[in-house]
Order: C-alpha cells, then structure tokens, then sequence
C-alpha cells in the first residue's frame, strides 16, 4: 500500500472507532447525541497535554486520557437523564460549543494555536512510523469492535436496548434508566476519547477547529449510513464517508451539502443504513423473511 | 398482607385522578379493580409500580414502605406489571424480551423457559421473531410471559381484555385464574370487563371517579344491584 492510502485507512480507522462509540449511545442506548466531537476533542487534548507538557509517554497517558473522558461524559450524560429527543439534541450541540470554546479561549490549552509537538508513539522502544501506526489503529479498532460486540450480549446492551425501545415498561422490569443511560454515556465517550488520542498522535499537531459542530454531523452520518444499532455499521459507514471526498476531490467545497444530501437519501430509501434492517441490502432481513413463512394472511410490518 | 395502600392520591399536574383510595391484597389472593373509562384505574396501577409520583398516602409492600421508591427497585422486590397495550420491546425478538423479564436475576431463564412456552406455545414457534411483527393478541401474551419469567411475588394486570378479541380474552383470563388458584400467584388486576373480571378473582373494588365505591367478595359484587345496574347491565 502506499503511503498515501495507508493515511487515508488511518483516518478512516479512527473516525470509525469514534462513530464505533456514537453507535452506542445513538444506535444501542437511543440518546442522541450532536456533540460527540467534543469528546474526540477532549480525548486528543488531554493526551496532547500529558505527552507534551506533561512528559509521558503515550501509553502511560493513555489511561489517565480515558479517565479523563470517561469522567465529563459521565457529568455530560447527566442531561439525558432529564432531556429527550430534539432537546438532548440541542443540549449536545452545547456541549460541542462549549468544550471547543473552552479548547480555544484557554491559554494552557495553546489557545488558538493548538497543541504541536505531539511525540510519535514507541512501541517497546520502537517509533511507530506510519505503516505500524496504522496496523495499532487497526489493532484498537478491533479491540473497540469486541467491546460493542461484548455490550450488545451483555445484561448493560440488553437493558440499553430495552430503555430506548420502551422506557416505562423497561423501568417496570427492574432496569434502571440512570445506570443505562449513563453507562451508555460513558462507554461511547470513551471510544471517541480513544479516538482523538489516536487522532493526536497521528497528526501531531491538534487545534480546537478539528473537534467543531461539523465533525460531530460527520460522525452522525458516518453511524446512520453505516447503519445505527448495528455492529460493523460504524465501520462501513467510515470507509464510504472516508473514500467518497477523496475520489470527489473537486468537490470538496461542497461537503456538508453532500452529507446533507446523503443523510436525507438514507433517511428516505435505506433508514436503517447500510446494514440495518432495511429491506434493500440487508442479509439479516433476508435470513428472516425466509426464515418466517407468512401465517394466515398475517402480515409483517416491517 | 402483601400489598396495602393507604389514603392515595395521585395528579396530573392540578387534576387529581385519584382521590384517597386504600385497599389492600393479601399473599396468593386474586383482586381486582374494576371501574369505567377515567376512573382511575391505569393511574392507580401506575402509581403502584412507580411509574407515576403518588401526591399522598402510603404503599406498603410486604410491610416495607415503597412509595417513594423507583420503579426498577419495585420490580427487584417482586412486582411486575402487564401493562395496558402490552409495550412489548418491539425491536427485540421474542426471545430478548423474555430475557428483559429476568433482568439483572439471578435465576436464569432456561428453568423457566418451560414453563412459559408450555403456557404460550405461539411464543415459542416465534422466539426469533421481532415483537413487532406478532399479533396484538400474541403481543399480550408477551407482555404476560415477560412479567412470569421473573416468578413475580406480585402481578399487576391493566386491561388485559382491551383490544383482544373475546375468545382469546376468554383464554388470557382462564390463563390468569389457573396462575392464581394452581401456582398460587398473587394478582390484582384492573379491568373494564367487569363480570369476567369478578368472576376469576376473590375479592374486587368498584373505582369510580377516582374513589373505591363499592368493595366486597366478587360473588357478592356480581349480585350487587348497584354493580349489576353500572357494568353487568340488568
């Protein structure tokens, strides 16, 4: 592969274990979020900070980063607890502003500069240079693909599910919807934490513009195209999003009209996405429909 | 006495639906609430669950104080509610939403699993089907399964008849009654359905505008005048 690919799968790899991390708390938990950049936003700037200022090393940094985001998505997903649909939505996109502001107008922070300087990660003494940078990404993807697959069997994935198909009778039956919600919350920030840790160490170089309102809509299309709720969703929907503006290069200018545009066609012809349970593409709907011979004139609506 | 309610009253913001009621239900009997539409039954079984804030008065489960408790610590102690319409999970499978029954117990589903099939054989033919694509009637069924698996200590009904076609309201009561008298479940149940409902149960409540009108044995109601006059029709 050559150089110029291996960037771009790098990029793709981590757009997808943030838009892993959306999933989540969109697809799996039901909350909707518009601010899920921030989070890759404070994932980056915190581990740009400790390995620069703070002199560690990227994997002792790495831990402390996730705490870190773990902990503001907890006190950030306290609003779900209160706030529904359109408005969660609106307390998100907040969320997004206020963090990037916070990035910006901070002096500490390298204010509207950015961070640079962010060291190379070493593995056992070895610098990852592009290539082995790329297959670590790999390697963290699918670790964040067996985590989601491990949530979704999991009693937290089956009560998550269970709060965003029905939350009065999910409460009913002994579920709590804090805990679900909040763990939701804090598994999806996360993986976008993860993500922006990544984020820093390939670019080296991180300023608050990256981690703005827009990214979180292409995070929001990267899960919806993929297809929301479903495993490898995320990651399809990364690869198309990724290559899409690299072959259309002329039409850079016009990106957010185009994702506008694609959202809107998915919403109209494939709502479940790629892999969802729509009845164009997917394998699953297929298997069933098969699978469940109509029964006196009974029709599935689906 | 497993359940005991004092003096409740319930709101909707300025609107009291439920104006100090009390009644109380006894370990393995069958109650049942029986009023008009807007009388304040559903509201009443809400409240019980916890899904509707009590404006005063006491619940006491099992001598314990639950009125402030929330719904999901309710159901850790053993009650469950069928609610009205069934709210099935309907992006889950059949399967999923009996698994949601036994939520976070220790118990595992297959011992029950048996047990419940052999009550609703349709479930079992439809275990991987989406909730949504069963029948309101096999819906309601669900609804019934997923609040057994869990072996309740108390089964709150609401409306179980409405929407179903008699015949297998018929059988979802027959259902109901044989849980109560051969296992020995508690039960109280809310219903339109008056003569149906006094027939299976032991004792029964009249609810009118969001007071208990009447109370007595349920043979006794269904020889009531006033009961007869009301629902039965003469």
């Amino acid at each position: 592969m050559s150089i110029y690919m291996i960037n771009v799968a790098t990029q793709i790899i981590i757009q997808a274990i943030a838009a892993c991390g959306l999933n989540i708390i969109v697809g799996h938990a039901g909350q909707i979020s518009l601010g899920h950049a921030a989070f890759v936003g404070i994932g980056a700037y915190s581990n740009a900070m400790l390995t620069t200022a703070g002199g560690l090393t990227f994997w002792q940094a790495l831990p402390i980063s996730l705490l870190i985001v773990g902990l503001i998505g907890l006190l950030c997903g306290l609003p779900s607890l209160r706030v529904k649909e359109d408005f969660l939505a609106i307390t998100t996109i907040g969320i997004n502003f206020i963090v990037v502001a916070i990035f910006q107008y901070t002096p500490a922070l390298g204010g509207a500069l950015g961070i640079g300087g962010i060291p190379n990660v070493s593995f056992f003494g070895i610098e990852l240079k592009a290539r082995a940078f790329f297959w670590l990404c790999l390697l963290f993807l699918l670790a964040v693909l067996a985590i989601s697959w491990f949530f979704t069997k999991s009693w937290l994935g089956l009560s998550c599910f269970a709060i965003r198909e029905e939350e009065t009778a999910a409460s009913s039956m002994g579920v709590s919807p804090v805990r679900a919600k909040l763990s939701a919350f804090v598994l999806g920030t996360l993986m976008a934490g993860l993500s922006g840790i990544l984020y820093a160490h390939y670019m080296k170089f991180i300023s608050a513009d990256s981690f703005t309102f827009p990214f979180s809509v292409t995070l929001l299309s990267i899960a919806v195209v993929g297809g929301l709720g479903t495993l490898f969703g995320p990651v399809v929907g990364a690869v198309v999003l990724g290559i899409l503006p690299e072959v259309f290069r002329p039409l850079v200018d016009y990106r957010m009209f185009l994702y506008a545009a694609l959202l809107l066609m998915m919403i109209r012809f494939l709502p479940g996405g790629l892999l969802g349970g729509s009845d164009l593409l997917s394998v699953k709907s297929l298997r069933k429909r098969k699978a469940l011979p109509l029964k006196g004139g009974g029709k599935i609506d689906r | 006495m497993l359940l005991e309610v004092n003096d409740l009253s319930v709101s909707y913001g300025d609107i009291e639906a439920v104006h100090g009621i009390s009644f109380h239900v006894e370990n393995g009997e069958f109650v049942s609430i029986i009023g008009a539409n807007g009388a304040g039954k559903t509201t009443t079984l809400r409240a019980l669950m916890g899904l509707q804030n009590v404006k005063s008065g006491k619940i006491l489960f099992d001598g314990t104080d639950i009125t402030d408790m929330p719904a999901h610590r309710r159901a850790n102690l053993g009650i469950r509610i069928v609610p009205e319409r069934a709210r099935c999970f309907p992006q889950l499978t059949v399967y999923e939403n009996l698994r949601m029954g036994v939520y976070g117990r220790s118990s595992s589903l297959k011992n029950e699993l048996g047990s419940t099939y052999e009550l609703f054989p349709i479930l079992k033919e439809r275990s991987d089907q989406y909730a949504n694509t069963l029948s309101g009637g096999e819906q309601q069924q669900l609804a019934i399964a997923r609040a057994l698996v869990s072996s309740p200590r108390l089964l709150l009904v609401d409306e179980v008849s409405m929407g179903l076609m008699p015949k297998l309201a018929i059988q979802v009561f027959e259902v109901l009654r044989s849980l109560n008298k051969d296992k020995g479940l508690t039960i109280l149940l809310v219903e339109q359905n008056a003569l149906s409902s006094l027939k299976i149960s032991d004792r029964g409540y009249v609810l009118e505008t969001g007071k208990i009108e009447i109370e007595g044995l349920s043979s006794d109601l269904i020889n009531d005048d006033r009961v007869r006059e009301a629902y039965l029709g003469s």
